[in-house]
């Protein structure tokens, strides 16, 4: 490939540098760009349809190619604004709890991990743990879905629990929440274990072990050592956790149920939004998916490797 | 200082114990199987317990616990603890607004009704083959996706970017596009067809068709998961090998057939476990594309039948039944998947 020759143009104009590599460009390097170009359009084009189609009116939707962008006659940020005053309140109910059950399962996960990884007891029993956790990851949640009901409905009365709260003059179907901060972090701790297992297993030995034999505790060890050298790996975490929670419908249906809750998290209202009985309003549906999804969207652009390191563990 | 107590170690440590990864700590030394329970004469009961466990288990068992057992035991709860429970909810008659499913009569008839249940059947049969398809499919385009960017071109990380962009989406939004692109009169997929003078096709209407247009949009949303997992593999080669197969006048197509795609076993399974499991979470995507419990007609997997069937005709004791049914499928998958995992000492 032409980027791996070494550069002897130190000086060039851009136009010699092009020229030059268009001449080592053989006809095999520019089929591999145009297939990986054709890709990439495959990709993006669902997600570019959908944002040219929020700006559009009715009529501009019929006339116009899904893709191509509405004409001055047809924009509109009408559905924007429907969107958004539709869905604002969903937004806060879902950082209300997205964001604490992503912090607390990054930290239980993380606490988990390392009690599995530096200290020293029998392997085959480590194994055991490890594997019932890890198999934690790969339960399809349906299979836990009426038990889940059934606790939180008639075992926990968080409501009762929290009735101070409710005094407050807060909405009581805000248990929701709760329940939804408890029920990600229980259902997050195989994962979070498993990220950060894979990183303390590559940790250096040295420092722990020298810490140890000076009779460190393991909470100090901890403390002193592994949580201030786990930044990255917290950052890969918290960024896979926060995606993976945000973006989670079940649990979201099954604890708060109805679109119409108060507390009601984004993706619940997102499912319902756009169908009537006139028909699809498709320029609504697409304004509020691409709201919905600006906080991972966010996440994605800003923290793009982070996020790939995270699902590819 | 250091080398001196590993030394120690082991010279000290039982050579039948199956002990952790070669670690020297202080606690081996001190209070360690080999050097026998420290024999202090006031030691009361707990503390005698604390050192018969850490025999048993290994020196830092009991000082560990603390940082691991707590989490563990909640998330055993909500896992295996709830897992128990759906099976024992599965064999009662639980049903409409009871209060509490009545544990004094169980039987298996949730799972012989299961068996006479056509819609069931159906569903089972819909779930196999989203699984299959689906995996095969997106690790096939997720390794040749990978097999281009690994050829060392410009631009690789925004290539990346891109393809792995749509899994950072959630199922609710990515349903909603698709919804779009699959619409009969103005959607992408039948202007495209259209160029080649077929269709308009009912992509979501259409029994027979509405499952592959499903299985499309979930390939489209997880390849870049299947790339990322291939590209990593794919680095963990050595460069020689890709030399030595040019030396031996392997055209490309041939090394990478005999040469480096068996050395991606590892990848191939890991990643196909991760996908069969997103495959059986489809019921988001499915949910959001009806906007209700009933997905579109032919596209009703055990997933979608499992909620529908308790949250909507509040049948709880025969959701709980295809529940358990779902669980046994995703086991058989991830079962031997963990025991490979341990034989390859990758827990």
């Amino acid at each position: 490939m032409s980027d791996s020759e070494p550069r002897t143009d130190g000086g060039a104009t851009t136009i010699g540098r092009l020229r030059r590599n268009l001449d080592r460009m053989t006809v095999e390097g520019a089929g591999l760009y145009v297939v990986l170009v054709f890709a990439a359009a495959f990709y993006l084009v669902p997600i570019e349809s959908g944002l040219v189609t929020s700006f559009k009116t009715g009529t501009a939707i019929i006339q116009t190619a899904p893709f191509a962008p509405p004409g001055p006659s047809g924009l509109t940020f009408e559905k924007w604004q429907t969107a958004i005053d539709t869905l604002l309140r969903g937004m806060g109910n879902s950082l209300l709890y997205a964001v604490p059950a992503t912090v607390i399962s990054a930290f239980v996960g993380s606490i988990t991990a390392y009690g599995l990884t530096i200290p020293t007891w029998k392997k085959s029993y480590k194994a055991v743990v490890l594997m019932l956790i890890i198999a934690g990851i790969f339960i399809p949640y349906q299979a836990v879905l009426v038990p889940l009901t059934q606790f939180w409905s008639q075992w926990a009365q968080l409501d009762q629990v929290l009735s101070f709260v409710w005094a407050l003059g807060i909405d009581d179907d805000y248990v929701g929440i709760v329940e939804l901060v408890i029920t990600h972090v229980a259902y997050g701790i195989p994962i979070c274990t498993l990220l950060f297992r894979t990183y303390y297993k590559t940790m250096s030995d040295e420092m722990i072990e020298s810490a140890r034999l000076d009779g460190a505790t393991l909470r100090r060890v901890y403390r002193r050592i592994v949580l201030p050298l786990s930044g990255p790996m917290f950052a890969v975490v918290l960024i896979y956790q926060f995606t993976q929670i945000w973006n989670d419908l079940l649990f979201t249906l099954v604890i708060v149920s109805t679109e119409s809750s108060p507390a009601a998290p984004v993706v619940l209202i997102l499912a319902g939004l756009g169908s009537s009985l006139e028909g699809q309003d498709f320029a609504l549906r697409m304004a509020g998916a691409f709201f919905a999804a600006l906080p991972t969207l966010a996440v994605y652009i800003f923290f793009g490797e982070e996020f790939a390191e995270g699902v590819a563990a | 200082m250091l080398d001196f107590y590993r030394r120690l170690y082991r010279t000290i440590r039982p050579s039948s114990g199956d002990g952790d990864e070669v670690r020297a700590d202080g606690g081996v030394v001190s209070d360690g199987p080999a050097t026998g329970p420290p024999t202090e004469p006031d030691r009361d009961a707990t503390a005698r317990l604390k050192a018969a466990l850490d025999r048993r288990f290994g020196s830092d068992f009991m000082e560990s616990s603390i940082f691991w057992l707590p989490p563990f035991l909640l998330m055993g709860l909500f896992v295996y603890g709830a897992v128990i429970w759906n099976l024992l909810i599965s064999l009662t008659d639980y049903q409409r607004f009871e209060n509490a499913p009545d544990y004094s009569d169980l039987d298996f008839e949730m799972y012989t009704r299961a068996l006479a249940d056509s819609g069931f059947i159906d569903a089972a049969v819909n779930t196999l083959i989203l699984l299959i398809a689906f995996t095969a499919g997106t690790l096939a385009v997720g390794l040749v996706l990978a097999i281009l960017i690994d050829r060392g071109i410009r631009f690789e990380n925004s290539f990346r970017t891109i393809y792995l962009l749509p899994m950072s989406l959630s199922f609710v939004v990515t349903a909603q596009f698709w919804l779009w692109i699959y619409n009969y009169n103005n959607g992408i997929a039948n202007s495209v067809i259209g160029t080649f003078g077929l269709g308009p096709v009912s992509w979501l209407g259409n029994q027979d068709i509405v499952l592959y247009a499903v299985i499309f949009a979930l390939m489209w949303q997880f390849s870049g998961y299947a790339m990322v997992v291939y590209l990593a593999g794919l680095r963990a080669i050595p460069r020689e090998h890709y030399e030595a197969a040019k030396v031996d006048g392997a055209s490309t197509l041939k090394m990478y057939w005999r040469v480096i795609i068996p050395q991606l076993k590892g990848a191939t399974i890991s990643a196909a476990v991760v996908l069969m499991v997103f495959g059986m979470k489809a019921f988001d995507f499915l949910y959001s594309l009806s906007g209700g419990y009933r997905p579109p007609n032919g596209a009703d997997i055990l997933a979608t039948k499992m909620v529908r069937e308790a949250y909507a005709n509040l049948n709880w004791a025969y959701g709980s039944a295809i529940a358990i049914v779902l669980f046994g499928m995703a086991l058989s998958v991830i079962g031997p998947y963990l025991v490979y995992e341990y034989r390859r000492d990758n827990l």
